[in-house]
């Protein structure tokens, strides 16, 4: 059952691998393969590829890959397919964090400030959970409605802090996700995105079983709050580390996961490869498409994203009248 | 429920000599709404003041404009599409209009901005957004029944999606260009563009005109579509008005304070409660006053005695945000 997937599995990696080195050659300074191999006196091809090229193409994957990945888990874990971290408040809690800890201890290393930016988001996750528990009755709908009302109230909590201490212009940075600032150096958290992605493999059953519902679960064994508990760990991980390190990037880790949903279906061992490859190829396309657009200048992937982000959601949204309650 | 209790008040005439619990909610709106206008004008004035008073005077008048646009809009809007939770800035119209605005500078180059008179293009983006708006709005609310949900999501999406393409729009146009289309575009409660409020002032009297002469009609349709066609309305053709005005409204207090998502929702959700019934004829001036006093009393506020003066849109972001999700919860919960 699983076989005839493999194959097209593999052609979607060999594409996206395609994309990234599109994206290695992509850019204002010349990094073209005759200028490598001519070995030219100074080697400034080379250098660019090193210092910037090859890791913002990295990047991008581990960001895609990983964004796509935590909006999985939670539409598993909160059992609705229209949740990822920027309609439930994650993204916007760690943002608050971030800023919190920037003003508070602002000469902590930035490994500590993503993991206090983490501890926000788990907190703010729970805080929208906990808001859910109170809805007797449950429309699919109502769900990533109150989730990004939730968001909207935290980010102007964070707004409001932001114009009191001066920081409005940073905070338009981090909300903003841009890759165009990183280097070798800036990227390195998003590592941390791989490991989380692996955790999610790893745990991929119990997740799958975790969405059927919590008396399903403990009917199976499994310690149903547990399983939640890793998730949401997972998904707030995902979210600071990409928080700090690009920005945020909206809808990403909703449209891929229901993209591969709609093809695949719901067995989570079998679409989380799909769901972190076509992350990663959703990001490398939006990037290289905001680094053509308006060549020489470049355009954030955020807004990329917004508009073809938003496109797809209102597709999905609108595609079928069975959602009508 | 609104409905049940529409027809009994209406039936009812009541001939009491004391006042009703409408017009003591009017009464005390209008007290407070004149005293932030005296305390906006007069409080911490210093120098000449004839200097003071136009100067005030000319932000004041556009506040005022945009408490009465922002609070007609959204009760209008809910009339018609006979709910409490939606309103115009929700489903993305605000957006829409910035968007309208890039999309000009963008496809027609600056030239087109600088060339003509402000007013007469302020005119023109008025008319193009209250063609795309009817469009939207025909496709969204006219065809299949869908529900109320998947209507506020679609227009949250809508806004953001909005919001993204005028972003795209202007970052690909060239910084002078860029600027240009800041000038005339991004006000703020504390920098309203008063090169608008001559012509502003004349739509609006123009909108409360038309809006008068319908104001019987009102009530009818917020019984529901088909209580009002039972009832003698002409559904199709009052709804396509309503949608004008609001498109109208709308434009004109994004035009002078730029988008804000949750004010209307507010004011509309506040009138109605406070009223206590949904009659236009107090919802809409109840409406209209507490815009007034959250708008002039809230600046005033904000910038006399705590010295912040861009954060009123972000408090009014809060607030509102939080009643939304109230309003949503109680709903889901009946």
């Amino acid at each position: 059952m699983q076989a005839p997937h493999v194959p097209i599995l593999v052609l979607a990696f060999v594409v996206t691998l395609a994309l990234g080195s599109i994206s290695l050659f992509v850019g204002v300074s010349d990094v073209s393969l005759p200028a490598l191999l001519s070995g030219t006196a100074n080697g400034r091809a080379v250098e660019v590829l090193l210092i910037s090229r090859i890791p913002r193409t990295l990047a991008l994957v581990l960001s895609g890959a990983s964004m796509a990945i935590a909006g999985l888990v939670m539409q598993m874990v909160v059992r609705n397919r229209f949740v990822e971290p920027s309609t439930t408040g994650t993204s916007e809690s760690a943002a608050l964090g971030f800023l919190v800890v920037t003003l508070v201890a602002p000469g902590w290393p930035l490994m500590a400030k993503m993991a206090v930016s983490a501890v926000f988001a788990l907190a703010g996750t729970a805080l929208f959970l906990r808001i859910l528990r109170a809805v007797p009755l449950r429309d699919v709908l109502l769900v990533p409605l109150v989730g990004i009302m939730l968001g909207g109230i935290i980010g102007a909590l964070t707004a409001f802090i932001a114009y009191r201490a001066n920081l409005m212009a940073s905070l338009l940075a981090w909300t903003m996700g841009d890759f165009s600032g990183v280097i070798r150096g800036r990227y390195e958290l998003l590592w941390i995105g791989l490991a989380c992605c692996a955790a999610a493999y790893v745990a991929a059953d119990r997740f799958t079983v975790a969405g059927m519902g919590k008396d399903f679960t403990t009917n199976l064994g499994l310690n149903h709050k547990r399983v939640m508990t890793l998730g949401l760990v997972i998904v707030s991980l995902v979210s600071a580390v990409v928080l700090v390190s690009v920005g945020s990037i909206p809808f990403l880790g909703l449209i891929v996961p229901n993209i591969v949903s709609l093809t695949v279906g719901d067995n989570m061992r079998r679409s989380v490869p799909w769901v972190a490859v076509g992350g990663a190829a959703m990001v490398l396309i939006c990037d290289i498409a905001g680094r053509l657009i308006r060549f020489p200048y470049e355009i954030p992937i955020s807004v990329v994203m917004g508009v073809t982000g938003a496109a797809i959601f209102l597709y999905l949204l609108l595609r079928t009248p069975r959602h009508a309650s | 429920m609104p409905a049940d209790q529409n027809i009994a008040s209406m039936g009812g005439t009541r001939l009491s000599l004391r006042w009703s619990r409408p017009a003591l909610v009017l009464a005390g709106l209008t007290v407070l709404a004149l005293a932030s206008i005296v305390l906006f004008m007069t409080l911490g004035a210093k120098g000449s003041w004839s200097f003071v008073l136009t100067f005030r005077g000319k932000k004041l008048l556009s506040l005022l404009l945009v408490a009465y646009s922002v609070a007609v809009s959204t009760v209008l809007f809910q009339t018609v599409t006979n709910n409490r939770i939606l309103t115009p800035s929700i489903m993305g119209f605000d957006a829409l209009y910035v968007l309208v605005n890039t999309a000009i500078v963008f496809f027609l180059g600056v030239g087109a901005l600088t060339a003509i008179d402000s007013q007469v293009q302020f005119l023109m983006q008025v008319l193009i957004m209250v063609g795309f708006s009817s469009v939207l709005f025909r496709w969204l609310f006219l065809g299949e029944e869908r529900s109320l949900h998947l209507l506020v999501l679609v227009g949250i999406i809508f806004g953001i999606l909005f919001r993204s393409l005028s972003q795209l729009m202007q970052r690909m146009l060239d910084p002078g260009a860029f600027n240009v289309l800041q000038d005339t575009m991004f006000a703020s409660f504390a920098t309203t563009d008063p090169t608008l409020l001559g012509v502003s002032g004349v739509i609006v009297a123009a909108v409360t005109l038309v809006g008068w002469r319908m104001m019987h009609s009102f009530d009818v349709l917020s019984l529901g579509r088909a209580h009002a066609i039972n009832l003698g309305v002409d559904y199709k053709r009052t709804v396509a008005i309503i949608l004008v005005l609001v498109a109208v409204l709308v434009s004109v207090s994004t035009a002078l304070v730029g988008p804000v998502t949750f004010f209307g929702l507010l004011v509309a959700t506040l009138a109605h409660s406070l009223v206590g019934n949904s009659k236009h004829r107090y919802v809409l001036p109840a409406a209209v006053l507490l815009g007034i006093v959250a708008l002039v009393g809230g600046q005033t506020l904000l910038e006399r005695l705590f010295a912040f003066d861009t954060a009123l849109s972000i408090i009014i972001e809060f607030l509102g945000g939080v009643v939304f999700i109230i309003l949503v919860l109680k709903r889901s919960a009946r």
